[in-house]
């Protein structure tokens, strides 16, 4: 088995080369230094820091603001289309599927800049839509909603069609019929949806970048701006905490599809 | 999917999801198209006439002669997509096979998801700590006796943190397909006589082509796309598509220029899905989700 053994070897590099990155910033955090990277120390001071650090507090409500929201809206928007697109046949239908593959594959920067555009001449035409936080919630929902339909459809395609059928020769219709046996089905497939939608919101920095005005910084921006201007150890907490919600939520989003 | 639909089973389903994408995903679409055919005003804001000169700028077509910068910006985007997505196929192939065969599947396929889901500005922003003049490896090679090495700000920085970012995108849909082999066809294969190298190619390889193929674009449309890794790690002297794109709705705020530079990208990127889209069709575009 010289083969399995090169994988095994090979395997463990990569799993180094994905974790490093990731080790050095959590180790930092807990290093007693505040420049360079050589250990001075355990400490837990920047984490003390950082909780201290009434600045901060608005970005993290507004970043949970928007991924809320955000949510809340794809994920209904995005269990109805999938229902209608698996379910029904009608004209435009391929139109319908190329727009919802767009936010999916285009390149982050073409998607923020072309909706800053869009918000912009809103902006000049009605003078509405100023660039705050509801324009981020309305971007993130923008690309948040093709991801939900896309998970929501796959798992529509997996049911099996006669427990449908069952339900219709029993009597149920329309929505009785969704409520009662559809929506418990797909269960499921919506909340892993909504938690794909939640993480991509916390996490994203681009299509944030170049929707959100003034007051609207959520924690990935200012995770920029102290890229930029040079890091204090408290991003390494902030990082290394962020890592740690990030896995929660991954764990329980491997928990609920384990169970179906 | 076998009925077609009436105006009152379709609207309550897909007319508020239509309606958004409409108005936030192909409006705004036809507006980039739209203005990259405008002139920047004296307020930074767009106005007309109609002009072809955006894509000339672009196509280096200037009054002073051909100066192709920026499509030699272009060339080098298009380089650092092809050369990350074969460094990551060269990677990640052998790794989905190692998964696959692993008796801790989920707990690797854990491992992979859990850096991919890690904010991206932290892993990219690791790596300056991993290469600046004082950083780990530095350290690491004056432990060992090594003369230091300057890589940041640098295009190896650039390659290496573009490489680390989307390697998981190929590894993850290459994984779905690995797992789905059918391995007596490569019994079959030795039976009739083939070699490893043979029955390998014959047997396996194109079973493992769906996810490779989206895997490969997935690492490749980002990879062309990105502004953000270049910014960091480049320090502002990698230039990228991306980073052209960024300047002109930014500090430049020429619009009309950015929305043609951002149209050129989508087009290189639409046409190779377009490809991809004949090839696998609604099942194959469903992989890249």
């Amino acid at each position: 088995m010289t083969t399995r053994r090169w994988l095994s070897l090979h395997g463990a590099l990569v799993l180094l080369f994905l974790y490093l990155p990731i080790a050095v910033i959590v180790v930092l955090s807990f290093n007693e230094s505040k420049y360079g990277v050589a250990w001075h120390g355990f400490t837990l001071k920047w984490y003390r820091q950082l909780l201290a650090h009434t600045r901060i507090h608005p970005y993290v409500w507004n970043t949970l603001i928007v991924a809320a929201v955000s949510t809340f809206v794809s994920t209904i928007l995005g269990t109805l289309l999938a229902l209608g697109l698996s379910r029904f046949r009608f004209p435009g239908r391929n139109g319908l599927l190329f727009l919802l593959y767009i936010p999916v594959v285009i390149p982050d920067v073409v998607m923020g800049v072309s909706l800053l555009l869009f918000f912009a001449w809103v902006q000049h035409a009605v003078s509405a839509l100023h660039l705050g936080l509801t324009t981020v919630i309305l971007a993130h929902i923008s690309f948040q909603i093709a991801y939900v339909t896309l998970v929501v459809k796959s798992r529509l395609a997996g049911l099996d069609p006669s427990l449908e059928e069952a339900a219709a020769d029993l009597g149920a219709h329309g929505w009785a019929r969704f409520w009662k046996v559809t929506f418990p089905l797909i269960a499921p497939g919506i909340a892993a949806a909504a938690l794909l939608a939640f993480t991509l919101s916390l996490d994203d920095f681009v299509i944030t970048f170049f929707t959100a005005g003034p007051g609207a910084t959520t924690l990935p921006i200012y995770i920029f701006s102290s890229v930029k201007r040079g890091v204090t150890p408290e991003v390494h907490a902030l990082s290394t905490l962020m890592i740690l919600v990030t896995t929660l939520v991954l764990i329980a989003v491997q928990r609920v599809q384990t169970r179906r | 999917m076998n009925k077609r639909a009436s105006w009152k089973q379709l609207l309550p389903t897909l007319g508020p999801g239509a309606l958004w994408l409409f108005v936030f995903t192909l409006i705004p679409t036809l507006l980039i198209f739209y203005a990259s055919f405008l002139q920047r005003d004296p307020h930074g804001w767009l106005g007309g006439p109609l002009t072809l000169e955006n894509y000339r700028r672009f196509l280096g077509l200037t009054s002073e002669g051909f100066d192709p910068i920026y499509l030699r910006i272009l060339g080098r985007s298009l380089l650092l997509g092809f050369v990350t997505t074969l460094v990551s196929v060269l990677i990640g192939y052998p790794f989905a096979f190692f998964i696959a065969g692993s008796p801790r599947k989920n707990l690797l396929l854990l491992l992979v998801v859990l850096p991919f889901w890690t904010n991206f500005l932290i892993r990219v922003y690791a790596w300056i700590v991993i290469f600046q003049r004082k950083g780990v490896l530095n350290a690491l090679l004056g432990y060992l006796g090594f003369d230091p090495v300057m890589l940041y700000p640098s295009w190896t920085a650039v390659y290496v943190g573009t490489i680390y970012t989307y390697l998981p995108f190929l590894i993850l849909p290459l994984y779905a397909s690995v797992e789905k082999i059918d391995w007596t066809l490569l019994e079959a294969a030795y039976d009739l006589g083939a070699g490893r190298i043979q029955g390998f190619w014959h047997a396996i390889f194109p079973q493992t082509l769906p996810g490779l193929v989206a895997g490969v674009l997935l690492v490749f449309i980002p990879a062309v796309g990105t502004f953000v890794i270049s910014d960091l790690l480049g320090a502002g002297k990698a230039i990228l598509i991306g980073n052209v794109i960024q300047q002109q709705f930014g500090a430049s705020r020429d619009w009309a220029f950015g929305s043609a530079a951002a149209f050129v990208l989508m087009a290189v990127v639409l046409t190779g899905l377009w490809l991809y889209a004949r090839w696998a069709g609604e099942r194959g575009m469903e992989e890249l989700v």
